[in-house]
């Protein structure tokens, strides 16, 4: 009962702020309800007994992210000159964002989920680390994402070299 | 046929990825010789013995049905030839790029680096068994591309990453959303035990659950960004111009393959059953196809710079191919049977033709855009006199996108569409007929300018060594899938008998 409750706290909050995110016209204090609005995520995952997954979100979320957010603001633009928001396309987009809205929460409802039917482990740290990490599990995506950040880094190095003469 | 000498119950997992980890070790020797070789062609030469190493070692594979990891990836010879293609393509553009790297001097380790990697990601993609292999091997070829786009470092180079990166992560969001919902409905990450779980949700019932309907939808549209069909084409031809020339080969041909080789994984091998489930998403491709064909074949008469209008040129073959998708699913003996269908050898050799056809053709670009310094097609008047050689060899590569023989894109289309006919799909067919004759316009133009017109110099257009080699063989392989098209059709027969 008090995890439901709190679940739904956490949804509004969450809700909310990403509204803030999309209406509110300086960007830095965009950049604030989206770290509100991740926290709120975090929340909902405790709420959901999947403790990894929100010490994930916050380290990497709410501690990197949201920092590099913040920083490039810092780094780009005048924080005065506010959210150079597209106002012409203003309805379209609220429309498409209700349509949409409209058609997920009709999949949700109307979709016969799975459900495993065990009850939720605690903490989900090991059984991860062994899914992540065994050799019954997914060692090879994880290996693969290894890769990716090679390949990531690699380009990085390309856009922050200076250009040749 | 069984080539393997191994002990089958005894092969470390690790032994699935071979191939890959052969490429991975040379991009990882490609990135620290860069820091002490001064003579950078050696990087070149390291990046073509790691994909000749590649190579043979995926030839091993040929004719076993094996899976690794638990499932997470698969040597079967549908990902063999695909990844032969793969290397075969970025063997091409290695070559191909002997003069073009000089454009960016002081980053051609990073740009070999990022080549075998992305190619690596294709490796995976051919070979991916679940849906979470399936999106990092995805992402891993998309980051490096993302940078490969930027590497020229000026305003249109820039800008075209940006773009791409964009609306890649778009992409992405999308088909993570897809493969979310298709997990929360099936309860699997297998493709096999996908399979198997919306055979058994579907069988008895005649229509599919709302989570489903979307997953396949937004799977379509993540791997349609992929292939860029329309409407998921906007990044194309902005990209296409603004990338490094030897890059946009690169994304035209295996990037292409690559999509049309993870949605033959995903969706027409996954969805394959009951019957009318294929029918359902075949009916999407066709109208995707329809759409892709007409529209960009439109576009693509204005244009004057022929990157672009290869860009929509290569919009339009993804049309083409589609049509061969949307056999697939409504061929006459679908279900279990789909892999043995000429619908999709007729892909697999489109995509084979396709390939050397468009590496060609940028190839021939890259050389002369090297000496003229310009992508105009109007810069390329009296190139036939300029370079005879070099104008025949893109001419050729023209009809042979056209789809006129003895050019391989006649046979390439023929086979397809012959398919098509027979999961009686004639419509498209002639839709895609009047379509390849639009298309004709637009790349005879570029004919005409090289032939017909005098040339502002008579200063002859030479070329280097290598890019001419890379143009050379593109061109035999055009020729050969032409002429000789049985060998290759029986090499994309075979690797049907063994697709799951």
């Amino acid at each position: 009962m008090g995890l439901a409750a709190a679940f739904w706290v956490m949804a509004v909050f969450a809700v909310a702020a990403a509204l803030l995110v999309v209406s509110l016209r300086n960007i830095f204090r965009t950049a604030l309800a989206l770290i509100v609005c991740f926290i709120a995520v975090a929340g909902l995952y405790i709420t959901l007994s999947a403790d990894f997954l929100a010490a994930a979100q916050i380290l990497v979320y709410v501690g990197a992210i949201s920092v590099l957010i913040i920083l490039a603001i810092m780094m780009t633009r005048e924080v005065r000159q506010g959210n150079p928001a597209n106002r012409p396309l203003k309805l379209p987009v609220l429309a498409v964002a209700v349509v949409l809205l409209g058609l997920l929460v009709y999949v949700v409802v109307a979709s016969p989920w799975q459900v495993s039917g065990t009850p939720p482990l605690a903490p989900t740290t090991g059984p991860l680390s062994r899914l992540l990490f065994g050799s019954q599990g997914y060692v090879l995506a994880t290996e693969i994402c290894a890769v990716l950040i090679l390949a990531a880094i690699l380009g990085a190095i390309v856009l922050a070299k200076e250009k040749e003469e | 046929m069984n080539p393997i000498i191994f002990n089958l119950e005894k092969l470390p997992d690790w032994f699935g990825v071979l191939p890959e980890i052969i490429l991975l070790v040379f991009a990882a020797l490609v990135i620290i010789l860069d820091l002490f070789v001064s003579q950078k062609k050696i990087l070149a030469a390291v990046s073509l013995i790691g994909i000749i190493a590649s190579g043979a070692l995926s030839l091993g594979f040929w004719g076993t049905e094996l899976s690794f990891f638990n499932g997470l990836i698969l040597t079967d010879s549908f990902a063999v030839f695909f990844k032969l293609l793969f290397l075969g393509v970025s063997f091409l553009i290695v070559l191909a790029s002997e003069d073009y790297v000089n454009s960016f001097r002081r980053l051609q380790g990073e740009y070999y680096a990022l080549l075998l990697l992305a190619t690596t990601g294709m490796m995976l993609m051919a070979g991916a068994g679940d849906i979470t292999t399936v999106y990092v091997s995805l992402e891993l070829t998309g980051i490096s591309l993302y940078a490969l786009t930027g590497f020229l470092k000026d305003r249109k180079s820039t800008e075209a990453a940006l773009k791409y990166l964009l609306l890649g992560a778009i992409a992405s969001a999308v088909l993570l959303y897809g493969l979310a919902l298709i997990f929360g409905i099936t309860g699997k990450t297998g493709l096999g035990e996908i399979a198997r779980a919306v055979q058994a949700q579907l069988s008895g019932s005649a229509s599919v659950s709302p989570a489903l309907f979307l997953g396949l939808v937004l799977l379509i549209a993540g791997f349609g960004f992929k292939i860029a069909s329309i409407p998921f084409h906007m990044w194309v031809p902005d990209v296409y111009e603004g990338a490094p020339t030897t890059v946009t080969a690169f994304l035209s041909v295996a990037s292409k393959a690559a999509g049309f080789a993870i949605i033959m994984r995903v969706i027409t091998s996954v969805f394959a059953a009951p019957d009318w489930l294929a029918r359902d998403w075949a009916t999407v491709f066709a109208v995707l196809s329809v759409l892709t064909m007409t529209a960009a074949n439109i576009v693509a008469i204005p244009q004057s710079n022929i990157k672009r209008m290869l860009g929509y040129s290569s919009i339009a073959q993804a049309g083409y191919l589609m049509v061969g998708l949307a056999a697939l699913g409504s061929s006459p003996f679908p279900g279990a049977l789909a892999g043995m269908s000429p619908a999709q050898s007729g892909v697999l050799f489109f995509l084979a033709s396709y390939a050397f056809t468009n590496l060609g053709a940028f190839t021939a670009i890259t050389i002369i855009a090297q000496k003229i310094g310009s992508d105009e097609i109007a810069d390329y008047a009296g190139m036939g006199r300029r370079s005879p050689l070099l104008a025949l060899a893109l001419t050729f590569c023209l009809v042979s996108l056209i789809g006129i023989p003895p050019a391989s894109g006649f046979m390439a289309k023929f086979y397809i569409f012959r398919a098509a006919v027979q999961a009686d799909l004639l419509w498209l067919v002639i839709i895609a007929v009047i379509n390849s004759v639009i298309s004709a316009y637009y790349y005879l133009r570029v004919v005409k300018v090289m032939w017909l017109e005098s040339p502002p110099s008579a200063e002859k257009v030479p070329s280097s060594a290598l890019p001419t080699v890379s143009l050379a063989v593109s061109c035999l392989g055009v020729l050969a899938l032409g002429t000789i098209p049985g060998l290759i059709m029986k090499l994309a027969e075979m690797v049907n008998q063994f697709m799951p």
